[in-house]
């Protein structure tokens, strides 16, 4: 289903649960099939909404004003709040810039003229507290937000966390979930109020994992692990896309995040765990070649070391970096002229160019 | 009295204009100056390229470490090149102060030597390292190495170009004020890529081999 | 013998770049054809490309700008047109490999060869005559630095016809820029255009900081330098300190991609997360490298057509300055979604709002200038109250998107590029408007059309807004920046409504174009007989227009502030002086154009890997230097029965004007 449609009615209509609820209004556009709106009636809508609604941005074509999860919510009132905090400032400036370029005009000889005025004490005082009280309120506000909405926090629910490994690559997403075993190419499922915690990492090059609706996006890198943690308050089909350029084939590098409850959450898991194709290294090495709009793909199991693989950076067989840094630790603290002797070099042989997991 | 203020500047600039050798120490003042920002530009340079190595100094992947690879005696004795030729230099300097033209020469060549001796001890600590197959392409750490510390050999190599190009100026036209502007440039030079190796000796090689 | 470079690094199988560049030879075989013709030749290599003359380097410079512009903005063009056409489910003209080029060359070519020249200019041309000086520090050098920004800007443009330029975006960030991911050579045009242009900018900045330091007239303390110069000084130390990080950055990228070395890579220990800091520890202080002496711009002009001194020149020097040590501590707010932790997103979060607190007194100042003045609206005085209007919007869209949590949303989404096109178009391009219509008399010795200047701002000013309103909307919608396409009918509209305003600038542009035609051909109506058309204040207005070669006659000794002002209050402005002296002048020379020249060729030849040339080029590079080096006749003195015929002619025209 394509989640772009959701952009197009009222936001009660955004999810797919909530069909039943449609406005009157809104139900005259959905065809007898209970299909989404015909395009001309999309234009006319679409330009509607430009013309009327889009300064009170309240249409929930607004992805950022009509969040889904507490975390968008949270920064939808800070972007509020702060907007606000600054129209105390910005409103009057643009004001008096109007004003005083019309009253002053040269050929206002009515106006006050005072060709040699250049200093007030008084004026200058108020010109710096003024923004100074502002940066300060702002300010206070960045500090708690900045913690409260850290993307590495873990969500307060009662419900325990799921896991859910994501790795970008050209140029599709795979979500890999640890505890159920089972692993997904471009669909993300989630349980309604359950909180996730995601654990990012790139096969490539740099890309940024975004679900507008959820809130918070974070960048996702080769050899790095980042966190994240989301949560869906409502069942719907949320657009996820990359956020951060990577390539020719990045413009159709989306996913869809599809909120569900717990029953449909585990019927999704049981989908997937009865598709034929399992992850392994040799599956993984082929879908992480670069490839454009990859359909949604399902795996039964997923080698349970596939994700620490990626991030080490050894799926190619060469060593993971976690070894070699443990290694060139080894080697720092008891000096180079000592022979290490691992599970993969039991010989104890020099380790430099070692290939532990060539064998495999 | 503002009228006061103005005739007795325009008098003075009356004088500055009218006596030609003013123009000449006003000329090095503005040189020296700017060599300087130049050399401040350059500092941020080493700076960003020592943060770099600093960065990447644990990332050997699986190659050799600091410790592995520096050899100590070695750098010792650059370092003495390095701080000897700064020395001589000095001597240059004084030399030129006293008009001894020739002085200047011989003391130019000895720090010329030095600056050799320096460059050929480190060209030989490259080979011997890419020789062994640890080269800049092995890891992050041996890339920032070779550039940090490739960067200054760079940099004293311009230096010793300079160098002669200033000899034979001296040679050719004397201890002329140009010249002498020259020497002072170089002479800053000289003596900050000595400062970039006190922090390069330290940073690099006695905290890697410790 | 060539290095990669083939027959095959043409592109003649894709028409719309073959189609580019058939235009842009037919530029140039028109502009070399006008020049022959003219017999034109001889001139242009003794009064041009040989000058070390400041004013003509800087015209040389915005005439660069210009062209780039028009550059730039096809590209811009190019974008929005796609984005409009291939938002609805259609795929467009441009296929993603030519549309990521679009982008990165866009972003590229604004900033390094449309906006920094553009500044560079300016300052050229204004800075030494506002302090009284003959010239900058170092002549030569100044000559240098405009031919290697002009060949960095000459490569970028090569890339067109000649293989193609990188797709990485304008910041090139890697692992993408690598060599394992651009295997092409776009990602070299993009080191060595920017590596040659940067080393020409940074020797520009220690070259103008000598000259503010060391060539003022005599009296003119540095709480008495006009606020141009003032912020031309500050935004030469960012470049001063700013500009090597750049060098390192891009030196580094190519190392890895020239040699094999791990500084970015993925692999053998690389760090990519490095580059993103390094280049933005350039990239920071480098929006406030443009916009600084914008702000210098704004001030003058206000003043002027106020008819009153700069409201609170002291707090506008010591904001000028907090922003320049600031903007040195807020780097990290390009990538807070990087995953630093809290603590170190709120710090930087609230250094990037501290920075707000200077610029806000700025604008305040600015208002307390104008009231109680008496404000002549002509065209520069229009572009600083779009600006003060329109860059408080943009500082608003800024504050907010330094608060962490709002860019964990905001960040990479059209909102951004809203933004910063929003402080860039309102604050840096505005600036250069009003700095260029105010001081084109003054280089060019004739005023430009008001009615067209006045067509002109309208179109941008309104363009802008229709351009770039539509892209906050979308940006809150969730659409992020660089798609080539989209299949979203709300976002198609606005998209649609973007590339309107985009046209609406583009009558902008072209209204700027007729105006400079019709000035030109006007330009004996327009004549600035007096060298000061505005009632100035400062003292670049206190010499003829344009100035001769020399500047001053006499070295205007200082008093005051606004000096030019104290002058004409003391009636002691407009007379000859009792006695003509000989003045000290450098001889125009070739070095610096050479060794532009052969820096531009050492970049192609490292960008197409022929090694020969590049070893052939640099050994060149270095005769010259000591052959010049050598040459001891560089400067005489203009005879002081020269001066006086000069100055005579000034003072006659200037006779019927005082009569009056």
């Amino acid at each position: 289903m394509s989640v772009e449609f959701v952009s197009l009615v009222p936001c009660r209509a955004c999810h797919r649960n909530s069909q039943a609820t449609l406005p009157a209004s809104v139900k005259r556009g959905v065809d007898a099939s209970g299909r989404y709106p015909v395009r001309g009636l999309r234009r006319a809508l679409s330009v509607a909404a430009l013309l009327g609604t889009a300064p009170l941005l309240g249409g929930c074509q607004f992805a950022l004003m009509d969040p889904q999860g507490p975390i968008g919510a949270g920064e939808k009132s800070i972007i509020i709040l702060s907007t606000v905090l600054m129209l105390i400032v910005v409103v009057p400036v643009i004001a008096m810039t109007l004003v005083f370029a019309w009253r002053y005009r040269a050929s206002n000889s009515a106006a006050t003229y005072t060709p040699e005025w250049e200093h007030s004490r008084g004026i200058e005082t108020v010109v710096w507290l003024v923004p100074c009280l502002i940066i300060a309120a702002l300010g206070t506000v960045t500090w708690i937000s900045s913690h409260r909405l850290d993307p590495y926090r873990p969500i307060e629910a009662a419900a325990k966390p799921l896991t859910v490994q994501v790795v970008s690559l050209d140029w599709k997403w795979l979500f890999i979930y640890p505890e159920q075993h089972i692993a997904s190419v471009n669909q993300l499922a989630l349980p309604v109020g359950v909180p996730v915690k995601f654990l990012l990492t790139s096969s490539s090059v740099m890309n940024a994992f975004f679900i507008p609706r959820l809130g918070t996006q974070i960048y996702t890198m080769a050899g790095m692990q980042t966190q994240l943690s989301l949560l869906a308050s409502k069942a719907g089909d949320y657009r996820g896309i990359s956020s951060n350029y990577s390539g020719d084939g990045f413009s159709d590098m989306h996913f869809t995040a599809e909120a569900m409850s717990g029953k449909d959450f585990a019927a999704w898991v049981a989908k997937a765990r009865a598709s034929s194709q399992a992850l392994t290294l040799a599956s993984y090495r082929g879908l992480a070649q670069p490839s454009e709009r990859v359909p949604v793909r399902y795996y039964s199991s997923v080698t349970p070391t596939l994700f620490h693989d990626i991030l080490n950076q050894c799926t190619s067989g060469a060593p993971c970096r976690d070894a070699a840094m443990n290694m060139a630790m080894a080697k720092e603290a008891l000096g180079s002229s000592f022979r290490l002797c691992t599970t993969t070099n039991p010989m104890g042989m020099n380790p430099i160019g070692a290939d532990p997991r060539g064998m495999q | 009295m503002t009228v006061d203020i103005r005739l007795a500047a325009d008098t003075a600039l009356l004088a500055d204009a009218e006596e030609g050798h003013e123009e000449h120490h006003d000329t090095a003042s503005i040189v020296t100056l700017g060599f300087w920002i130049y050399l401040m530009s350059d500092c941020v340079l080493f700076a960003a390229l020592f943060a770099t190595f600093t960065v990447l100094r644990g990332d050997t992947a699986g190659g050799p470490t600091g410790r592995e690879i520096f050899g100590l005696p070695n750098v010792a004795i650059e370092t003495a090149c390095l701080l000897v030729s700064s020395f001589t230099y000095g001597m240059a300097m004084i030399a030129a102060e006293r008009n001894r033209k020739s002085e200047v020469l011989r003391w130019l060549g000895l720090t010329l030597l030095l600056g050799l001796g320096f460059l050929s001890l480190e060209i030989r600590e490259f080979a011997d390292l890419v020789h062994q197959g640890f080269g800049p392409e092995r890891s992050g750490f041996l890339s920032g190495f070779f550039t940090l510390v490739g960067t200054h050999g760079f940099h004293v190599f311009s230096g010793i170009i300079w160098m002669l190009v200033l000899m034979a100026h001296v040679a050719y036209r004397g201890l002329t004020p140009e010249n002498r502007t020259r020497l002072m440039c170089l002479s800053l030079f000289w003596h900050f890529l000595d400062i970039i190796w006190i922090g390069v000796f330290t940073i690099v090689y006695l905290l890697g081999a410790a | 013998m060539f290095g990669k470079l083939t027959m095959s690094a043409m592109p003649m199988n894709q028409p719309i770049v073959m189609g580019a560049v058939l235009f842009m030879a037919i530029g140039v075989v028109v502009v070399l054809g006008t020049i022959t013709y003219f017999r034109f030749w001889r001139q242009l290599w003794s009064d041009w490309l040989t000058s070390v003359d400041h004013k003509r380097i800087g015209v040389m410079y915005i005439i660069l700008a210009v062209v780039m512009l028009l550059r730039g903005f096809s590209d811009a063009i190019m974008m929005r047109s796609q984005q409009a056409l291939a938002s609805d489910g259609g795929a467009g003209y441009l296929p993603p490999e030519h549309f990521d080029q679009v982008f990165t060359a866009h972003g590229v070519i604004m900033i390094f060869f449309m906006a920094m020249p553009f500044i560079v200019g300016l300052m050229n041309i204004v800075v030494p005559l506002q302090i009284g000086a003959r010239d900058v520090a170092f002549p030569y050098l100044n000559s240098f630095s405009l031919w290697m920004t002009i060949s960095g800007a000459i490569l970028v443009n090569l890339s067109l016809a000649v293989g193609n330029f990188a797709r990485t975006g304008w910041l090139a960030y890697p692992p993408l820029s690598e060599l394992h991911f651009s295997p092409d050579v776009g990602v070299d045009y993009y080191i060595w255009s920017l590596q040659v242009a940067g080393i020409g900018t940074l020797l520009g900045g220690v070259n103008m900081i000598t000259t503010i330091l060391k060539m003022r007239a005599p009296g003119m303390t540095m709480m008495r330098m006009p606020v141009f110069t003032w912020t031309a000084l500050c935004t030469n130390m960012l470049i001063v300190a700013a500009f090597p990080v750049l060098t390192v950055t891009l030196g580094l990228l190519a190392l890895d991609r020239y040699l094999g070395m791990h500084f970015f890579t993925n692999a053998a220990g690389g760090n990519p997360m490095m580059y993103v800091n390094l280049i933005w520890i350039w990239g920071h202080p480098e929006v406030y490298i443009l916009v600084l002496p914008c702000f210098g711009v704004f001030s003058e002009v206000i003043a002027t057509f106020s008819g009153k001194p700069l409201f609170g020149y002291t707090s506008m020097v010591y904001a000028t300055i907090c922003i320049t040590v600031l903007s040195f501590t807020v780097w990290l707010h390009h990538f807070f979604t990087m995953g630093s932790g809290a603590d170190v997103n709120a710090f930087f979060g609230i250094t990037t709002m501290v920075i707000a607190i200077p610029t806000g007194v700025k604008i305040f100042n600015w208002l307390f200038t104008m009231y109680h003045g008496r404000v002549r609206f002509d065209t520069p005085v229009l572009w600083t109250i779009g600006f003060m209007v329109t860059f408080t919007i943009g500082g608003m869209s800024g504050v907010l998107m330094a608060v962490p949590p709002a860019d964990f949303v905001l960040h990479n989404s059209v909102f951004l590029i809203a933004h910063f096109h929003n402080v860039i178009i309102g604050g840096v391009v505005f600036g250069c408007m009003a700095g260029y219509n105010y001081w084109f008399p003054k280089a060019l010795g004739f005023k430009l059309d008001e009615r067209w200047g006045k067509i002109s701002f309208w179109c941008w000013l309104v363009g802008f807004y229709v351009a770039f309103m539509p892209l906050y909307a979308l940006g809150l919608m969730g659409m992020t920046r660089r798609l080539d396409h989209m299949d979203n009918p709300v976002w198609h509209i606005y998209l649609m409504v973007a590339a309107a305003g985009a046209v609406v600038i583009l009558c902008g542009i072209l209204a700027q174009l007729v105006q400079l035609y019709v000035s030109i051909v006007n330009h004996a109506a327009l004549k600035d007989v007096t060298g000061d058309p505005w009632n100035g204040r400062t003292l670049e207005w206190a010499t003829a227009s344009p100035p001769s070669f020399y500047n001053f006659a006499e070295t205007p000794v200082v008093l005051s502030r606004d000096s030019f002002w104290d002058m004409k209050r003391r009636g002691v402005a407009f007379h000859p002086p009792v006695h003509y002296h000989r003045i000290h002048m450098p001889r125009n020379t070739g070095t610096g154009f050479i060794l532009g020249v052969l820096g531009g060729v050492i970049g192609f030849g490292m960008i197409w890997h022929i090694w020969w040339l590049v070893l052939f080029c640099l050994l060149a590079g270095l005769a010259v230097v000591v052959a010049h080096s050598f040459d001891e006749d560089r400067a005489y003195y203009v005879p002081s029965g020269e001066v006086a015929e000069i100055e005579g002619r000034h003072f006659q025209q200037l006779m019927p004007q005082a009569g009056d």
